[in-house]
């Protein structure tokens, strides 16, 4: 008994100091994350981007140093090489953060906070594909760092020496930091900044500068942290996404805006992780749990776990004061049946139109899917104002139960149909009860740690879903076998669940979300209970998104976890967010603009994330309004010159 | 005064930290009584207000409404028992109509927030039009809060106050940021559907003038507690409210 418990002690402890290791760099770039909103109020997507390429950069100027001319015989080799490198990769990252800031986000400090988090987003994708030309598309193992390549005995076990350095190494920059907030006039102007940014700029203070300091110690904060895990994990195009999940977990669970926070949280989150892995495959009461797979989604459920004690984080406050009057929201405006009426039917004839054109129906089929995927997110973001960063969990979650229904319960096809989308909204409802007790930034996170989560159980649950390799052969049954039958059947469940929405906006359901958005304080004041209001909305898109992914499943014939995964909810964000929340055309706007886009570009480079990065990106600039947004405001000044003349 | 009061207050208390923000509070309002709270800065108007509509708890005391207690219910249930409320900085939804603001009160008021279908445009629009004709708005149904005039905006939120036809309206500054006409026109407006519908009011406010002229009854609070209480002329003579207002300097050395 006591020697097993000796085992898994010791075991218990050669994890923690694993976690701890790994919880190191996560506070840096958690630390920079939360340093960037507090004073700028700007959620920067692209800070995991600025970790991966501090590893890439790491990499590369070890790589130069230990085998070009610039060797200087062996300084590459040596421990000074190794920490000269680590500290240029992170200046560099900075650099790349300040170039960040002032080319794109300084020109939209004052759009809307959404757009700012799409112009993040858009940045995501070119950064990525400049790695993908400069480092390729493989794994990059780095070099030990030098004199730190051994390992000490603790209780038995090996325990690596450069896990040991990277604990001491945190603690260390958290006091920097410390200091460089609490003593000098830099960081008093940071902290006054994260509570009030307003005054800040009202007292004269040069926010410009201010904002791109802060951004350049963000970034360097973000390089240090992807530089110093070189030694232990191979860089590779996957990072970008894979740590924002991760840092936005640690910064909400820390506090958005606290340093210390964000440093509890990692340590938290890395030490919990480390017993899941530690306690492996347990029985308990005759049922095995698997706590080492648990560690992809336990940092989700510490999150959560957080939030609904301390809905501001642990070290976190209530938002900071918003004096400045937010734009009011303007009027929705009910759709012109008119107007759809008409192209409903000129979509309905594409394929007696053009009967050979395979790739067309191909591709109208997917921008139909997507049109209610992302209408059913624009219901939440718009009128609802609730943003969901992981809208992707329902169209997924609701795939797969099609799939599975198909191929495992052996349900008709056309059933699936109705009950994937059953599933799917239960799953809102769930997830939807905690996320409702939240807003803004907070909501949209544990949006996408849930998201997170059901992609996690469908890649961990490999006996049932296939695992990585997703699942083949999900196809519909003889009478929809063709392109053109699937098309109309698409377009017509597709075209009824819009309409679905949209008539539900314009009920008095819709209109007390509407409401709820507007002035929080007067529906309470008028006997509204807004929570439940948005949180049946929450189940409704929910539902409606997985009608989106349960045809999804079936026009492609497989699926994979990539169906619910943080790209697949961006994707959705951009497209609603691409054509505007304002309207209720811009999702669909957005969405067949998007689909078209990617489709078209990602046919013709490699690099087609990069060019559709700079296509958001000059959209972004161009129209802060969305497409639609900015159709419109085209058509109004056209209209009032047309008047003038 | 006869009867049960709308409003019954006793011992009402709530401390924040040490500070003593109300401190042992009773007062009462009658149906169809304007009822005026005043007090400097600090005195603890906004506290008591908030802990009547359900924004704060009370540490001690009990509120009736109607002789039933409603201390420390959520906001939307007192607001189910009767009470109407408008706001110091007017809170309407301004991406909607001024008669869709009104029919959204409404429609809470007769439970139809769960209706997926119907349209929430053409419910109600007959009543809505009714309250809105009693604040002179009628005129301006169709358009968005968003634009509104300030002064406008506070008569909207007056229409909808009177959507689930309050026994009790609750008023935090009515005529805060209004032109001097404007108040005066606002205050004969609630005073008349006060006595109207029998609807008992309590408001608080900066500006004497108002108070003096349209409130029945003045009730004064001074750093938590309540110092005076009677007509306008009796709190007007009232040596320890000149003190607070007109800080003679020998009760607290400062003025309101």
């Amino acid at each position: 008994m006591s020697a097993q418990f000796a085992v898994t002690f010791a075991s218990v402890v050669a994890q923690l100091l694993n976690g701890l290791a790994g919880a190191s760099s996560l506070f840096m770039v958690a630390a920079g994350l939360s340093l960037i909103f507090g004073v700028t109020r700007i959620v920067n997507f692209a800070h995991g981007s600025l970790y991966m390429l501090g590893l890439y950069g790491g990499y590369s100027l070890l790589e130069g140093l230990q085998t070009s001319l610039l060797s200087f015989g062996g300084f590459g080799r040596s421990p000074l090489g190794f920490w000269a490198a680590v500290v240029i990769a992170a200046l560099l990252v900075g650099v790349a953060g300040v170039l960040i800031e002032v080319l794109v986000l300084r020109r939209i400090y004052r759009a809307p906070e959404l757009f700012q988090l799409l112009a993040t987003f858009a940045v995501v994708l070119v950064v990525k594909d400049i790695a993908l030309a400069v480092w390729g598309a493989e794994d990059l193992v780095g070099p030990r760092a030098p004199g730190l390549s051994g390992t000490v005995d603790i209780l038995g076990r090996h325990v690596p020496q450069y896990d040991l350095a990277l604990i001491v190494i945190a603690p260390v920059v958290l006091l920097g930091l410390w200091l460089a907030l609490a003593r000098t006039r830099w960081g008093a102007l940071v902290r006054a900044a994260t509570q009030d940014r307003e005054m800040v700029g009202a007292l004269g203070v040069n926010e410009a500068w201010l904002f791109t300091g802060v951004f350049f110690v963000g970034a360097m904060l973000a390089g240090l942290g992807g530089a110093l895990q070189l030694p232990r994990e191979p860089a590779h195009l996957g990072l970008d996404l894979a740590l924002i999940a991760d840092a936005f977990v640690v910064t909400v669970v820390g506090g958005l805006g606290s340093v210390p926070g964000a440093f509890l949280a990692a340590i938290l989150i890395g030490v919990v992780k480390a017993f899941c892995v530690a306690l492996g495959t347990r029985e308990w009461l005759g049922i095995e749990i698997s706590f080492s797979r648990l560690t992809l989604v336990v940092e989700f459920l510490v999150m959560a776990a957080v939030l609904i004690a301390r809905p501001y984080g642990l070290l976190g406050r209530p938002p900071a004061v918003q004096r400045a009057a937010t734009e009011p929201a303007p009027p929705l405006s009910p759709p012109r049946w008119q107007v759809w009426a008409p192209a409903l039917v000129l979509l309905a004839l594409v394929p007696l139109a053009l009967p050979g054109d395979r790739y067309l129906l191909v591709l109208l089929t997917d921008i139909i899917i997507f049109a209610l995927f992302a209408v059913s997110l624009h219901v939440l973001m718009g009128p609802s104002g609730m943003v969901s960063f992981g809208h992707a969990a329902y169209f997924g979650i609701a795939a797969y139960a099609a799939a599975l229904l198909l191929k495992r319960a052996a349900v008709p096809m056309e059933a699936t149909l109705l009950m994937a989308p059953i599933v799917a909204g239960g799953l809102a409802l769930l997830f939807g009860w905690f996320c409702v007790r939240l807003s803004g930034v907070y909501l949209a996170m544990l949006t996408l740690a849930f998201a997170q989560i059901a992609w996690s159980v469908i890649y961990q649950w490999g006996s049932l879903t296939g695992g990585s390799n997703g699942m083949i052969g999900v196809w519909p049954p003889s009478w929809l076998a063709s392109k053109s039958a699937y098309y109309w059947l698409a377009l017509a469940l597709c075209a009824l669940g819009i309409a679905f929405l949209w008539r539900v906006l314009f009920s008095p359901f819709g209109y007390a979300l509407r409401a709820g958005r507007d002035s929080s304080l007067r529906v309470e004041a008028i006997g509204i209970d807004l929570r439940r209001q948005q949180w049946l909305a929450f189940a409704l898109a929910g539902a409606l998104a997985g009608l989106a992914g349960a045809l999804f499943a079936f026009s492609k014939g497989s699926i994979s976890p990539e169906l619910s995964s943080i790209a697949q909810s961006t994707d959705a964000l951009v497209m609603v967010l691409l054509g505007g929340v304002e309207t209720l055309t811009g999702p669909v706007a957005g969405a067949a603009v998007f689909t078209w886009l990617k489709d078209e570009l990602a046919r013709r480079t490699e690099f087609w994330r990069a060019l559709l990065g700079l296509v958001i990106l000059a959209l972004v600039l161009s129209f802060p309004q969305g497409i639609a947004g900015g159709a419109r405001q085209l058509w109004d000044r056209l209209r009032q010159r047309g008047v003038a003349t | 005064m006869t009867g049960t009061p709308v409003l019954d207050v006793r011992g009402l208390a709530k401390a924040f930290g040490g500070v003593r923000a109300v401190d042992e509070v009773d007062f009462s309002v009658g149906a169809g009584e304007l009822l005026a709270m005043i007090g400097p800065n600090g005195a603890g108007k906004s506290t008591c207000f908030n802990m009547l509509n359900g924004q704060l708890r009370p540490d001690a005391g009990a509120v009736s409404l109607a002789g039933r207690s409603i201390a420390g219910l959520a906001p939307r249930r007192i607001w189910r028992l009767g009470v109407g409320r408008t706001f110091q900085i007017t809170a309407t939804f301004v991406s909607m109509t001024v008669r869709e603001n009104v029919q959204m009160a409404l429609l809470s008021y007769h439970r139809r927030l769960g209706s997926l279908l119907s349209r929430a445009r053409d419910l109600y629009v007959a009543e809505a039009d009714a309250l809105l004709d009693r604040v002179a708005m009628r005129d301006q149904a169709e358009r968005v809060c968003g634009v509104l005039a300030y002064g406008d905006l506070k008569r909207v939120e007056l229409a909808v106050a009177l959507a689930n036809d309050p026994k009790l309206l609750l008023m935090d500054e009515p005529t805060a940021g209004m032109a001097p006409r404007e108040r005066v026109q606002l205050m004969e407006l609630a005073a008349r559907l006060a006595r109207e519908r029998a609807i008992a009011v309590l408001f608080t406010e900066h500006d004497m003038d108002v108070v003096f002229a349209h409130a029945d009854r003045v009730i004064v609070l001074d750093r938590g507690r309540l110092i005076a209480q009677g007509t306008p002329a009796e709190v007007r003579a009232d040596p320890q409210v000149q003190a607070v207002y007109l800080g003679s300097g020998v009760m607290y050395g400062h003025g309101g």
